[in-house]
């Protein structure tokens, strides 16, 4: 697998790395003024999440951190957990991965609780004859299809997302372009298939 | 402080293989139910199909999966959203609340699906 290199210049991001190593358990060498981690997909991917914004870094791949320590304290490194954050994501102008994955983690809640509406209907398509015709009745008002046509939405980018995670995963498009290609690639390939979706509930 | 105690398998690893696991399972799950849809069905069929034993496992096991990719999903987001950092003492008790509420509806979702396809 590929290894990428993250950097960030900023002191106060050292506090998040060392805090979110330590939360994560992964280990990490310290040499001088310099943090040495590997770190897989998935661990960066939470990372870029949370931390790695503020330096730019968007992408999902395995990766050597290499990060700048704070001057040591009292002749040793202390990383205190709650120390504040100077990082505020809401001024920053998120890139179309950035709002790729939050649609990713949107539409994951969203099937989580659409999930019961599913497990009712296979509990009444199954329960007996009456409760099928019943379903079949229930699935053909507007208001209902509107609800499915939501949850096959949700279904469908959420699948199509997380297949460009595994593809990902493979090593293929971890580079900010590739990235971004993916990312739209599986927005043109949802808008097409949710139009689909919708033609065959109506 | 955020820690790992509530992760499914106890380290980023672990969870991130258990992750995709689930969701090639789920996949191959909703793109069979998709299929058998597509192609227009009835209740007899229907109920034929659910009625046979490999169906019933393919559930389940899409069914414990669901559990898995949710769990695993939802620890993700609630750690980054519900922190101590964002909203102080607040987003603890309201990230304990929340990962309280996700197990019961994941649980809730086994045993449910469970009664629903092997029909206990």
């Amino acid at each position: 697998m590929k290894n990428g290199l993250l950097a960030t210049p900023s002191c106060n991001l050292f506090d998040d790395v060392r805090c979110f190593l330590r939360h994560e358990r992964i280990e990490c060498l310290t040499v001088g003024r310099f943090v040495f981690a590997t770190i897989n997909a998935y661990n960066l991917a939470r990372f870029a999440c949370s931390v790695t914004a503020a330096a730019g870094v968007w992408n999902r791949c395995c990766a050597t951190l290499i990060f700048r320590p704070l001057a040591p304290r009292n002749g040793t490194l202390i990383v205190k957990d709650n120390r504040p954050v100077n990082l505020d994501i809401g001024s920053m102008r998120l890139p179309i991965t950035a709002w790729a994955s939050i649609t990713h983690r949107a539409t994951g809640v969203f099937l989580f609780v659409g999930m019961a509406l599913l497990l009712w209907a296979l509990d009444a398509s199954l329960a007996s004859p009456e409760s099928f015709a019943s379903l079949q009745d229930t699935l053909s008002s507007p208001l209902v299809k509107l609800v499915i046509w939501a949850i096959l939405a949700g279904l469908i980018y959420h699948s199509l997302a997380g297949i460009k995670h595994l593809i990902m995963d493979m090593g293929i498009g971890e580079s900010m372009e590739g990235g971004i290609l993916g990312v739209r690639i599986v927005v043109v390939c949802s808008a097409v298939l949710i139009l689909l979706a919708g033609i065959w509930i109506w | 402080m955020v820690t790992a105690v509530t992760n499914m398998g106890r380290s980023g690893v672990s969870d991130w293989f258990m992750q995709r696991v689930s969701a090639v399972v789920l996949l191959a799950y909703f793109l069979f139910i998709g299929f058998v849809l597509l192609g227009g069905t009835d209740y007899l069929e229907w109920k034929a199909l659910f009625a046979q034993t490999w169906m019933r496992v393919f559930t389940l096991l899409a069914l414990i999966s669901l559990a898995l990719h949710a769990w695993v999903g939802l620890w993700s987001v609630v750690t980054d959203y519900l922190t101590e950092r964002m909203m102080g003492q607040t987003g603890n008790v309201l990230r304990v609340l929340a990962q309280i509420v996700c197990g019961i509806i994941v649980f809730t979702y086994i045993v449910w699906g469970v009664q629903i396809v092997w029909g206990l």
